[in-house]
């Protein structure tokens, strides 16, 4: 009785050992190229080695320059509105100089640029500290620099959330479906317990179409590829001046502001 | 041996039965959360990590201060410890259990936590600590309980036990240190972003784990017949009393230089949480009780007259206990999230089913707890003839 319950346990140790190492070694063994899954891509779709925006502050003067960008965004997204701002998702939002620049702020920084409202939104860092933490992957950086969400893997820890130094992301602290005001069939909901964030809008992108928030902004926003030296991007990177939200961090954020 | 928590006095079962009821409102309370969402909690957008983390991240301390009990009696020989050390090893095994489960309740995807294991991300310092933390809560385990079995059988503990032991010595200083890199590795975050944050959470971890291990053994001497000893108590005692006056230092540390160099964002979360910050300020008198009874904790414990007094003694642990619970228990996880990385304050205070969930992940740590030491303490008397 002994020894068969004995080796019954080693049997069923060895077992679980090898069923806990399979994804490991599932790891080590897929660098061959056969083991790559194969991508169909849409010809019309908009390809570049790192996504970038530039926005032209100077354009977007007030709330209401805001507004059309911030309501586009929310609709074909499906962002769902909560009265309790404790629990309020946003992928693109306003806020002055002084919170979104903090390091950077000017003693005597001209009034209507201290209270203008600022585009705010993920930066899509060339180093992102969100996707260094997932302990899932769920949350990863595409080789076309943007920094995606898989709702499907993520557990919601909230570690991307602690780790981002822009304060981009949301966590779906309840059922988001009751809460949206129209639902947009050409994107999923969310479920609760996940973090979402702008994902530069990828899956317009992939038919061939620019950011929403971009196409909206009556060229006050530029988007392009930052490693494209005759992009429309690096051009008013050329011609302007544009500071970026806490470059000290070495984040490499691609979103730019010419103020 | 297990059976040895099976069978006891009223009292004992009395205990557990209260014990089991607490879990079960806890139980109740975590399946309202299950299918309401994190929602449930005071946990916000801003401040996105609240009790369930802050508790985990103590209790991984109190876990790590076995190795207090361990180091001296396997690696010095302070054969004195050879008492206490399974009481060490068995409240390492009930604490990484809350750990465990602490982190458990607080995902918002909880089904998914094998995708953990399924897609493993070694650049991710979670998936770390799910080693360590396993790999801790094991070694104590099969430790604890071979050798106690040894102790029974009036045998040497088996060879093989060695490697192990001296395994889990540095192995318990690594649970403490990548739960300390969860924190300090995060750019943007001033308050945690500090090469000191490990060294203060094993300081202030071998002054709350120790600490309550003593208490504990004063409870035990108390209501069975089985005596951890004088010396034993005093010894830990001293440890407690570096351990709490090193966890002040390193505070001081901090305080000095956010201040002296006063750069915004180190000092922002210092003054939010011991003057408020934009009239702010719910934990003000939580962090001002947490320093005046660790500074009351140093000089009851420093001084041999007052340690020596096992009232004043036992006084002080609560003190030390108290305290650095409200150090990280309560301040080091909000006080890191306000401000947010925008500068604005939000503040972040428990709702009721949260503290009853956690309440209820305490019991669980109490109900193993409880079953280990009645094990160990029943065997202890067996061996020594006082039953």
């Amino acid at each position: 009785m002994e020894s068969s319950r004995r080796s019954f346990l080693k049997i069923a140790g060895i077992s679980a050992l090898g069923l806990g190492a399979k994804p490991v070694l599932d790891v080590m063994a897929s660098s061959g190229e056969a083991a790559k899954p194969e991508t169909i891509r849409d010809p019309k779709a908009l390809l570049a080695k790192r996504w970038g925006m530039v926005i032209d502050t100077r354009k977007l003067q007030t709330e209401e320059d805001l507004k059309p960008m911030i309501d586009i965004c929310n609709k074909i997204h499906n962002i769902p509105h909560f009265e309790n701002h404790l629990h309020e998702i946003k992928w693109i939002w306003s806020e002055e100089f002084e919170n979104d620049f903090p390091m950077q702020e000017a003693d005597f920084l001209d009034d209507r640029l201290k209270h203008m409202p600022f585009l705010t939104l993920c930066n899509h860092c060339n180093v992102p500290p969100c996707v260094r933490v997932c302990p899932t992957k769920a949350t990863f950086k595409r080789e076309d620099g943007i920094v995606m969400m898989d709702y499907h893997r993520c557990i919601g820890c909230r570690f991307c959330m602690a780790a981002c130094p822009y304060g981009s992301r949301s966590f779906n602290f309840r059922d988001p479906r009751p809460f949206i005001k129209k639902l947009y069939t050409g994107y999923p909901t969310r479920t609760k317990g996940v973090v979402e964030k702008c994902d530069f809008c990828a899956e317009r992108l992939a038919v061939g179409e620019i950011p929403a928030c971009v196409e909206v902004s009556k060229g006050a926003i530029a988007f392009g590829d930052l490693d494209d030296l005759n992009s429309e991007v690096r051009k008013l990177l050329r011609d302007n001046y544009a500071i970026r939200r806490k470059p000290a961090l070495g984040t490499g954020p691609s979103v730019f502001y010419i103020v | 041996m297990l059976e040895k928590a099976l069978t006891g006095t009223k009292r004992y079962y009395g205990w557990m039965a209260a014990l089991l009821a607490v879990i079960g409102v806890g139980f109740i309370c975590y399946l309202w959360q299950f299918t309401f969402g994190l929602g449930l909690t005071g946990m916000s957008r801003d401040v996105s990590w609240g009790f369930y983390v802050a508790q985990f991240t103590f209790l991984v301390g109190v876990a790590a201060s076995a190795v207090m009990v361990v180091l001296p009696y396997y690696l010095h020989n302070y054969k004195a410890f050879g008492r206490i050390t399974i009481l060490g090893e068995f409240l390492a095994v009930a604490s990484v259990s809350m750990c465990i489960l602490f982190i458990f309740v607080d995902l918002g995807q909880p089904i998914r936590i094998m995708n953990v294991i399924l897609h493993p991300t070694p650049n991710s310092m979670l998936f770390w600590d799910m080693i360590v933390l396993n790999g801790y809560l094991f070694l104590n385990i099969i430790v604890g309980w071979k050798v106690l079995e040894a102790e029974r059988n009036n045998v040497p503990p088996a060879g093989w036990l060695k490697p192990l032991i001296y395994l889990s010595i540095p192995w318990a200083v690594s649970i403490h240190t990548v739960t300390a890199y969860l924190y300090c590795g995060l750019p943007g975050r001033g308050f945690w972003l500090t090469a000191i944050l490990a060294p203060r959470f094993l300081a202030s971890a071998f002054a709350a784990g120790p600490a309550f291990l003593i208490l504990l053994c004063m409870l035990v001497r108390k209501i069975t017949k089985f005596d951890p000893g004088r010396e034993q108590i005093q010894s830990l005692a001293k440890v407690v009393a570096y351990a709490i006056s090193v966890n002040v230092f390193f505070f001081l540390c901090e305080v000095f230089v956010a201040f002296y160099s006063k750069i915004p964002e180190h000092t922002e979360h210092l003054k939010y949480l011991f003057v408020g910050l934009h009239g702010h300020g719910v934990l003000v008198p939580w962090m001002w009780a947490s320093l005046i009874l660790m500074v009351l904790a140093i000089i009851l414990l420093v001084n041999p007259v007052t340690r020596k007094n096992e009232t004043v003694l036992a006084l002080a642990c609560v003190a030390v206990f108290v305290g650095t619970w409200i150090d990280k228990g309560l301040g080091m996880i909000s006080g890191g999230f306000v401000p947010n990385p925008l500068n604005h304050v939000t503040e972040y205070v428990p709702t009721l089913p949260e503290l009853a969930i956690s309440i209820g992940v305490w019991a669980v740590g109490f109900l193993i707890l409880t079953a280990l030491y009645k094990i160990a303490v029943t065997i202890k008397e067996e061996v020594e003839g006082l039953i």
